[in-house]
């Protein structure tokens, strides 16, 4: 099993801490896989992530200027690792002014995720070497079938996001007062936040945000104004929007009543899905 | 003292000038005289009995950087008048750690230390109270003009006053406890290891590492590069592991590099920390004398006016996965160390998974769950700590914690300058003399 790979253009080199960034805040512990075309990050939706699962897909080619892997095997020919996610960000973070970034997969004291730049400071300075070991599992054959990209179900309603930045700063003052909350929308561009306790209500709504072409015929069987909800954990929702530094390319929100809601993002050539488990 | 002659007069005595005078004698009450001014007639006499100095300008903030850099090791400031300057110094709650700057008259626009008994000029003050006299160094240098620090033999409170702009003058009062000298003994021309760079040069070094990184590992690698590499202990029964970060710097950086490859030191980086942040700002190089794992490393910096010296334990026993810093027979000798330098040489030779990989698919059986196979790790460090040997430097009976440190790290030994000296590095030129026995 080996792999390598290296990033020669800052432009992306920037990019790829940009996205290591965003998993390091969506999860703590993510599983990555590697192919010969691309690489996911993955979080399933265990107990441990509280139902809540994400699959990351970037293409390897808009990143690399070199890339070769060998997987477990000929016929599986893919290499699952888990990793902490932080270590990979802030090991990216800290080789920003370098010109050439390689990372390998190596054995060192543990099997590692080996991230090295040269940085040369000044014409004066000697060409310094900066290593980053990051510790990683490697996730054994018999447990891949639960890292496999997620069925998206069915929505119901399929609406783009407004400003993710306006929506995290509404959802944080909400956080204060209810544990979780209401997510509607329909199909007239509607999208509304609600939070209920005994004491108060507060809904917020965004209107004139556009739908995109309805997908199925289920959805085509709905009247426009007719809204549907699910019911989620604020905090979940929180911690979704707090990855989202940068506003991303697309941005769309599918709600599968008393479900699921899934968001499905663009950042440039990166995708993202995001998937929060209604409350029972 | 006596009655003088009555029409005035001087008279030397052994601790210094007497001078009676007509009219208001201010001289009765001191011992030593330092200046005269006449004013209309009368002598006017100023007697100091204690320690003054004033500091101006832009040392004001030097001093107030140092504090800073003090504050980050140790809970009290040990603060002593000598004659080649002043003194501050602290020391760690685990005695593994000893910090001194040592500013010389030339750095004060007014040095004066007058007393008879230098005893009573030492003391420890709380860091706490000292820094925050300091504490925004932003407004020190914009509106602080002079600082004046006095401790007079009789009070019990050291004064700093701060005169700033606009008449505005702010006076501390800080309350101190007397001490013994606090010395650490080493000799920086024993350790036969040295390196020496710009300042500059070793923050940008320290850039990588997590600023909560507690100990840093540094040594000579292979083709004399410098390596710094982060330093967790293994917890035995822990399963996750830390990243561990390197940073390999060339030899053509460095001022004076006199070490062999293979050796290294694993010691303290918050506390390395503060040292480099002030020699950065004072733009100064740092040198770093070292021996073998589990001697105190010394870092100094110095200029004409001031010098700092941080003296840190380091750790005994080294790690072994760091053994390759250089040693050729381990077994798992670096490729990696060549391999960063030259990309020509980076094949998957050291990217040896796959026989952990098969290992891996047999011990994982039938239980489903992602149990790594058992890899030994390093072994337990021996916590190595120096029982014995670190005196009282209170004058009344305290409780200096005789137990030993927590941490692994060998706590430094302070000789008392009244005890023998029992140093392992044997006997070392101390920083002040006895003063025990005044003339």
């Amino acid at each position: 099993m080996k792999f390598r790979a290296k990033i020669v253009d800052a432009a992306c080199l920037n990019h790829f801490t940009r996205v290591s960034n965003m998993i390091a805040k969506l999860a703590k512990i993510c599983t990555l896989r590697i192919r010969p075309d691309k690489l996911n990050f993955i979080l399933s939706d265990k107990l441990a992530s509280g139902g809540v699962s994400m699959w990351c897909e970037l293409e390897q080619e808009n990143f690399f200027s070199e890339f070769q892997m060998e997987g477990v095997s000929a016929d599986n020919n893919e290499i699952y690792l888990e990793l902490t996610s932080e270590n990979l960000s802030r090991a990216l973070k800290t080789v920003q002014n370098a010109r050439t970034l390689k990372i390998k997969l190596t054995n060192k004291y543990f099997p590692c995720l080996t991230v090295s730049v040269e940085l040369q400071l000044s014409v004066s300075s000697s060409n310094r070497i900066v290593t980053h070991d990051i510790p990683i599992n490697i996730i054994p054959r018999k447990l891949w079938k639960d890292l496999q990209e997620p069925l998206v179900p069915d929505s119901d309603v399929s609406i783009y996001l407004p400003v993710l930045k306006t929506m995290k700063n509404i959802v944080e003052k909400m956080k204060n007062i209810s544990n979780h909350l209401v997510i509607e929308a329909n199909l007239n561009g509607e999208l509304n936040l609600k939070i209920e306790t005994e004491l108060v209500c507060v809904t917020t709504h965004f209107k004139g945000l556009g739908n995109p072409p309805l997908a199925s015929q289920s959805c085509r069987d709905r009247s426009p104004g007719e809204l549907t909800e699910v019911h989620i954990e604020i905090k979940k929702l929180l911690q979704f929007l707090a990855g989202q530094q940068v506003n991303p390319t697309k941005a769309v929100c599918n709600l599968v009543k008393n479900r699921i809601v899934y968001f499905d993002l663009l950042h440039e050539d990166v995708s993202l899905q995001y998937f929060i488990p209604a409350l029972s | 003292m006596g009655a003088g002659p009555a029409g005035g007069g001087a008279r030397e005595d052994y601790s210094g000038l007497v001078l009676w005078l007509p009219g208001p004698s201010y001289g009765t009450l001191c011992r030593r005289v330092l200046s005269l001014t006449p004013i209309a007639g009368w002598a006017r006499v100023w007697c100091l009995d204690g320690m003054k100095c004033l500091v101006t300008g832009g040392n004001v903030k030097v001093l107030g950087k140092a504090v800073h850099s003090l504050s980050r090791m140790g809970d009290e400031l040990y603060l002593e008048p000598l004659d080649d300057g002043l003194s501050l110094r602290t020391v760690n709650s685990s005695r593994s750690a000893y910090a001194c700057f040592l500013f010389a008259p030339l750095f004060f626009q007014q040095y004066q230390v007058a007393t008879s008994d230098l005893d009573t000029l030492r003391c420890k003050i709380q860091m706490k109270s000292f820094l925050s006299v300091f504490r925004s160094l932003a407004t020190l240098e914009k509106t602080v003009e002079k600082c004046c620090i006095s401790l007079s033999s009789r009070s019990s409170s050291l004064v700093i006053q701060l005169h700033c702009k606009y008449g505005v003058k702010k006076t501390h009062n800080l309350s101190f406890q007397d001490c013994e000298s606090l010395q650490a003994v080493f000799n920086p021309a024993s350790c036969p290891h040295v390196l020496r760079a710009p300042a500059r040069v070793l923050g940008d070094a320290i850039l990588p590492f997590s600023p909560a990184l507690a100990e840093v590992t540094l040594g000579i690698g292979r083709g004399r590069r410098v390596i710094l590499r982060s330093y967790q202990e293994e917890e035995a029964d822990s399963t996750v592991k830390a990243m561990v970060t390197e940073m390999s710097i060339g030899e053509e950086d460095f001022q004076q590099l006199q070490a062999p490859e293979g050796v290294a030191i694993t010691f303290c980086l918050k506390e390395f920390r503060g040292l480099l942040s002030f020699a950065e700002s004072a733009n100064l190089p740092l040198s770093i004398h070292f021996d073998a794992p589990g001697r105190p490393a010394i870092f100094t910096i110095e200029d004409s006016l001031l010098d700092g010296h941080f003296v840190l334990a380091t750790l005994a026993d080294l790690d072994p996965h760091l053994q390759y810093l250089g040693s050729p027979e381990l077994p798992r000798t670096a490729p990696q160390l060549q391999a960063h330098s030259s990309s020509q040489l980076d094949d998957f030779a050291s990217d040896d998974i796959d026989s952990y990989m098969i290992a891996m698919e047999t011990a994982a059986g039938s239980s489903g769950s992602r149990a790594q196979p058992p890899i030994s790790l390093s072994p337990g460090f021996q916590t190595s700590h120096d029982p014995s040997l670190h005196a009282d430097e209170e004058a009344e009976p305290s409780t200096v914690p005789g137990t030993p440190p927590p941490k692994k790290f060998r706590s430094l030994f302070f000789g008392s300058i009244l005890a023998p000296v029992h140093s392992p590095q044997g006997p070392s030129p101390v920083l002040a003399e006895d003063s025990d026995g005044e003339g």
